[in-house]
């Protein structure tokens, strides 16, 4: 018996078992053809709306499914039901955010996957914890509503830094709490630079032409061989 | 605040160690980025909490904080950032966000006792 403690190296990375599932949902998904978008925002900035605008005007032209992350109701799933797009919500009880396993679970049972062009992944309203946990997306959406406040990507680098394309929400309300977009751009790349920012309404559908030409270049990018 | 599942699984994965190792674990010690979506206080207080009744009790967490480390495009170098409110180079100031530390969350060693 050795009294004398000493330092071994292990090197382990804590959440490699979520890393794992996620790896396999991303070949799975690409392997369907499908392009996975996630979207995270703070609770309320707009995230269900949005959806909800984006799977009606994308349906009449796309096969388009949605899961929806809530605490504890089905409200989400409820309003996104509206737009005739089949949705699944994923109920996490206390947890604050969606891990890759729920997605897989989720899965289970439900689409097929090689029968749709979007899957959208709403995550749980939370502006830090979903950072850490890729859930095999191809994309990655940051919502922020001109009602937060223009600091927003300064008070959240991690969650700017773990997305891939920012979207401006709720433009109908920007003159009225005078909302200055200049200066949450530049805060928007200050933390991410080179970060590609959508401003919409989903209210009045102002900008929402040009984030889903966007998103359909992407599925073309995604599946050169597709019409 | 999901510290408390991440400190689950700090715990979980150093019982297998200590299990496989056949010794008891002093203290764990863990790289901590700062782009890692994990704040230490509330880490260490989970820390705690999550190793109550388990072999692991009266364990310490010792963090090696790391920066965030970027490769800056103009100057074709790594450069430590200042703020993780600026990323752009520390020496030309040439806006970068390719990353090349500072997301980690890895237990890098155990102090232990055979």
């Amino acid at each position: 018996m050795n009294p004398e403690p000493r330092l071994v190296e292990v090197r382990r990375n804590v959440l490699k078992q979520n890393d794992v599932v996620a790896r396999a949902l991303r070949e799975r998904f690409r392997a369907a053809g499908v392009s996975v978008v996630s979207l995270v925002s703070s609770p309320g900035s707009g995230k269900t709306a949005f959806l909800e605008k984006t799977l009606t005007l994308l349906r009449p032209n796309h096969r388009v499914a949605a899961l929806v992350g809530d605490l504890a109701t089905e409200n989400d799933a409820a309003r996104l039901a509206r737009s005739q797009a089949p949705v699944r919500q994923i109920t996490t009880g206390t947890l604050c955010h969606l891990e890759a396993a729920m997605v897989e679970r989720a899965l289970d049972d439900w689409q097929d996957l090689h029968q749709l062009d979007f899957l959208f992944i709403e995550n749980v309203g939370n502006l830090v914890c979903p950072s850490s946990y890729d859930l095999g997306e191809d994309l990655r959406l940051v919502l922020i509503s001109v009602t937060e406040g223009e600091d927003k990507p300064l008070k959240y680098p991690t969650i700017f830094n773990s997305a891939d394309v920012a979207i401006v929400t709720k433009m109908d309300l920007a003159a009225a709490v005078e909302f200055n977009w200049d200066t949450a751009y530049s805060n928007i790349q200050a933390v991410r630079p080179g970060m590609r920012v959508f401003r919409v309404s989903a209210k009045t559908g102002e900008g929402m032409e040009d984030y889903l030409g966007f998103l359909a270049a992407r599925l073309t990018q995604l599946r050169p061989a597709a019409v | 605040m999901h510290e408390l599942s991440i400190a689950m699984s700090i715990v979980e994965l150093a019982e297998e160690e200590a299990e496989r190792r056949g010794v008891h674990i002093n203290a764990v010690h863990l790289k901590l980025g700062a782009l890692s979506g994990v704040v230490k206080e509330a880490l260490l207080s989970s820390y705690e909490m999550a190793c109550a009744d388990t072999p692991l009790q009266g364990s310490r967490l010792i963090f090696e904080e790391v920066p965030v480390i970027v490769f800056c495009p103009h100057c074709q170098a790594q450069r430590t950032l200042s703020s993780v409110q600026w990323f752009c180079c520390s020496e030309c100031g040439t806006p970068t966000s390719e990353i090349l530390q500072g997301k980690e969350l890895e237990v890098t060693a155990l102090e232990i006792q055979e």
